[in-house]
């Protein structure tokens, strides 16, 4: 399983003493876009804060190996370091704290090492082009006042600059209009590299019309319950998640 | 203005504990007869040693305070009044005993005098050790001397000014205690229309355990002049209580401005419960800095008296309590006269079962008519276990004024920090920026160096390294 990038195996994991995932299996391999798709309360979101290290979720049996390494009981801070990165549904605010300040505190903390100021400032202004973000984000607090579009293009500039080797996209597509999404999808393909794993969680079919996945995964009750290629989503669209649901549980 | 010089914050020069050798103390507590040596070994005129016997019994008549910290265990009875080092003032550091001015050094005084300031006095427990001033500011007639050799120098200006009519030995408990025992200090002349360009800074320090410091400091920045003061106090970790309870008397006479900065450090078993007010004429203004870090209590709330038409003052406060520590501090801006106009920015930070209080007064009288005034203080706690609030008091007596007013305490979330970690920074790092960023609006409004300070002490208290 050389090309094996994250192995979830027969995970359960609890909030607040709720058994939310019940057992679940996935692979993601290097290099994937991988969708995972599932009706509201399915554990998608849970899905993420898990793989991220959140400690308000409760890992109560499985493993999670990350290029073979069992990282259930690392830190957040130090799933970061090996590449992990979530992009956010609805990012915190953080006032007082530039955009930019944020940003290369952030790259020193995961890469180890200082970013000469001047290459900074070269690749922070090729990637808000990318984005169609204007020069003046890099003074405003991180999040404050942003639109919701806003925020999600900040979570994608803070990836571009991260270059992580698993990006998690939590509903990248919810709250943004045709245009920013679009903008925003095209930028996570360029930015795209042969090493880079992307899981994307979402609803909706029309963000996989750009991104568009190798392996669709289902996700019901806590478990994944089907795999399929793109076509998985046009059939999702057109039969709901109700018929798939019957036709595992039956 | 130009910059100052302040060092790297480094803990451990703040600790460091000189052998006691004294030329003289009192006994413990307050009595007539300690007050009455404290005079007479000081050669005071008869006024002063009256004034002094009239302050104490004033302090015997008033009860403590019952509102702001507890001060149950404060016993004045265990504290020195007056401790005089061994030493006479100097205006060479070569001449300062090479103890004290190795604490100097550590605190980084002598380096930055040279560098950055026009004067510079060193209070050592009650006496000052070392003064000095440089020559072309006296020459524009500025005067910078310690208390006591004001007193001797310019009786006239002291008598007229001291604790009259700014504070009074019958304001509070502890502006009596302070009339009563108050021991060096400074005493600031500008003459009108100079502008002094470079600060003068004051540090206090105690170093003998169980001891009182009662400094007075007294500025008159007469018409039309500029000058920039700067305070900085702090003493090593006892564990027995010091008490702090210095007075400071500013006046701003028409069309001056006076910044009024102040870091304070004490230790965490000092008791500081100090009093600060500024008389403001026409179109003067006072500035006042205040970064409050250390002392076991505090109670501090600088006023500024706006008297004059246009008078403006500014009050720009950080309070950082941590564990064992109860800090009551903000201000009050109290507004006499039309156009007057007040900007209050206070921040305060509780970590480790710490507890911060703004407590603030905004007072436009009748005549106050298009008085203009802003108060913004904000609270954060960093646990669960610290605690904080505000207590902005607005009273306003016209109704021709412009007032705003905001008040905010808030928690450091888990979901910021599990963001903020998701990014690579370790929960404590987290912490941290989620504080420099919540006193960032103070930062700005800071000199470069006072910031830079600022950042240094934070990283210091939430990550124990120095970045």
């Amino acid at each position: 399983m050389k090309d094996t990038l994250l192995e979830i195996k027969n995970v359960k994991a609890e909030v607040d003493g709720k058994e939310i995932l019940k057992g679940l299996n996935l692979t993601i391999k290097k290099g994937e876009i991988h969708a995972i798709m599932g009706p509201n309360g399915s554990g998608k979101s849970t899905l993420c804060n898990v793989i991220m290290g959140n400690p308000h979720y409760k890992v109560t049996n499985g493993e999670i190996l990350f290029e073979g390494e069992d990282i259930v009981k690392l830190k957040v801070n130090e799933r970061a370091k090996k590449g992990i990165f979530l992009s956010f549904q609805s990012p915190e605010e953080i006032p007082g704290i530039t955009v930019d300040n944020f940003i290369r505190t952030s790259l020193s903390a995961v890469t180890n090492k200082n970013m000469p100021m001047l290459q900074f400032a070269k690749n922070m202004k090729e990637k808000m082009d990318m984005l169609d973000m204007k020069p003046e984000y890099r003074t405003r607090y991180l999040n404050v006042g942003f639109s919701g579009g806003e925020k999600k293009k900040s979570e994608i500039l803070q990836m571009a600059m991260l270059n992580p080797k698993l990006v998690m996209l939590d509903e990248i597509d919810s709250g943004l209009d045709i245009d920013a999404l679009r903008v925003v999808a095209e930028t996570v393909r360029k930015l795209k590299t042969d090493d880079m794993s992307i899981l994307i969680i979402t609803h909706y079919n029309r963000i996989l019309d750009y991104l568009e996945p190798d392996v669709i995964s289902v996700l019901a009750n806590g478990r994944i319950v089907k795999e399929g290629d793109k076509n998985l989503a046009k059939e999702l669209e057109k039969t709901g998640y109700e018929s798939i649901l019957d036709e595992v549980l039956s | 203005m130009k910059k100052t010089i302040v060092n790297d914050i480094d803990f451990s020069r703040y600790n460091i504990k000189n052998e006691v050798r004294y030329s003289y103390k009192t006994e413990k507590g307050l009595s007539k007869k300690i007050v009455e040596e404290i005079s007479e070994r000081k050669n005071e005129p008869k006024w002063m040693r009256d004034f002094r016997l009239k302050s104490l019994e004033i302090y015997e008549s008033k009860p403590m305070p019952t509102w702001g910290v507890d001060l149950s265990e404060l016993d004045i009875n265990s504290i020195v009044a007056y401790l005089s080092p061994d030493t006479k003032m100097k205006n060479s550091w070569d001449e300062v005993p090479e103890d004290i001015r190795n604490t100097f050094e550590k605190l980084g005084i002598p380096e930055a005098e040279k560098k950055a300031l026009s004067g510079v006095g060193a209070q050592y427990d009650s006496e000052v050790v070392y003064h000095s001033i440089k020559d072309n500011l006296a020459k524009q007639g500025v005067i910078f001397e310690d208390m006591d050799t004001a007193l001797k120098k310019y009786p006239d200006i002291i008598k007229e000014h001291f604790m009259t009519k700014n504070v009074t030995p019958n304001d509070h408990k502890f502006a009596a205690l302070h009339g009563a025992i108050w021991s060096g200090g400074t005493f600031v002349y500008v003459p009108e229309n100079v502008k002094v360009e470079v600060p003068l800074q004051a540090y206090f320090r105690m170093n003998a355990p169980g001891t009182g410091q009662f400094e007075h400091t007294l500025i008159i920045a007469d018409r039309g002049s500029e000058v920039r003061f700067i305070e900085g106090c702090s003493a090593p970790q006892y564990a027995v209580s010091n008490l702090h309870a210095g007075c400071v008397e500013l006046f701003v006479k028409e069309g001056a401005r006076l910044i009024y900065s102040t870091i304070e450090n004490w230790s965490k078993n000092t008791y500081n419960l100090n009093t600060k007010r500024a008389l403001v004429d026409k179109d003067g203004v006072i500035e006042w800095i205040s970064g409050s870090f250390g002392s076991h209590k505090t109670m501090l709330y600088p006023c500024s008296v706006l008297r004059g038409k246009g008078a403006k003052s500014e009050y720009t406060g950080v309070t950082f309590a941590a564990k064992g520590q109860h800090l009551d501090t903000g201000s009050k801006m109290i507004h006499l006269a039309p156009y007057t106009s007040s900007k209050v920015l206070a921040k305060s930070i509780s970590k480790d079962g710490g507890i911060t209080n703004y407590r603030g007064l905004l007072k436009i009288g009748p005549n106050a008519e298009g008085a203009k005034a802003s108060v913004q203080c904000e609270g954060l706690m960093i646990d669960e276990i610290s605690r904080s609030d505000t207590m902005p008091i607005i009273e306003v007596l016209n109704d021709n004024v412009d007032i705003g007013h905001e008040a905010k305490v808030g928690r450091i979330s888990d979901e910021q920090i599990f963001y903020l970690m998701t990014r690579g920074l370790s929960e404590d790092e987290a912490r941290s920026m989620i504080v420099r960023g919540f006193v960032e609006p103070v930062a700005k409004s800071l000199p470069l160096e006072y910031a830079v300070e600022l950042n240094r002490l934070i990283k210091l208290e939430l990550e124990g390294t120095i970045g």
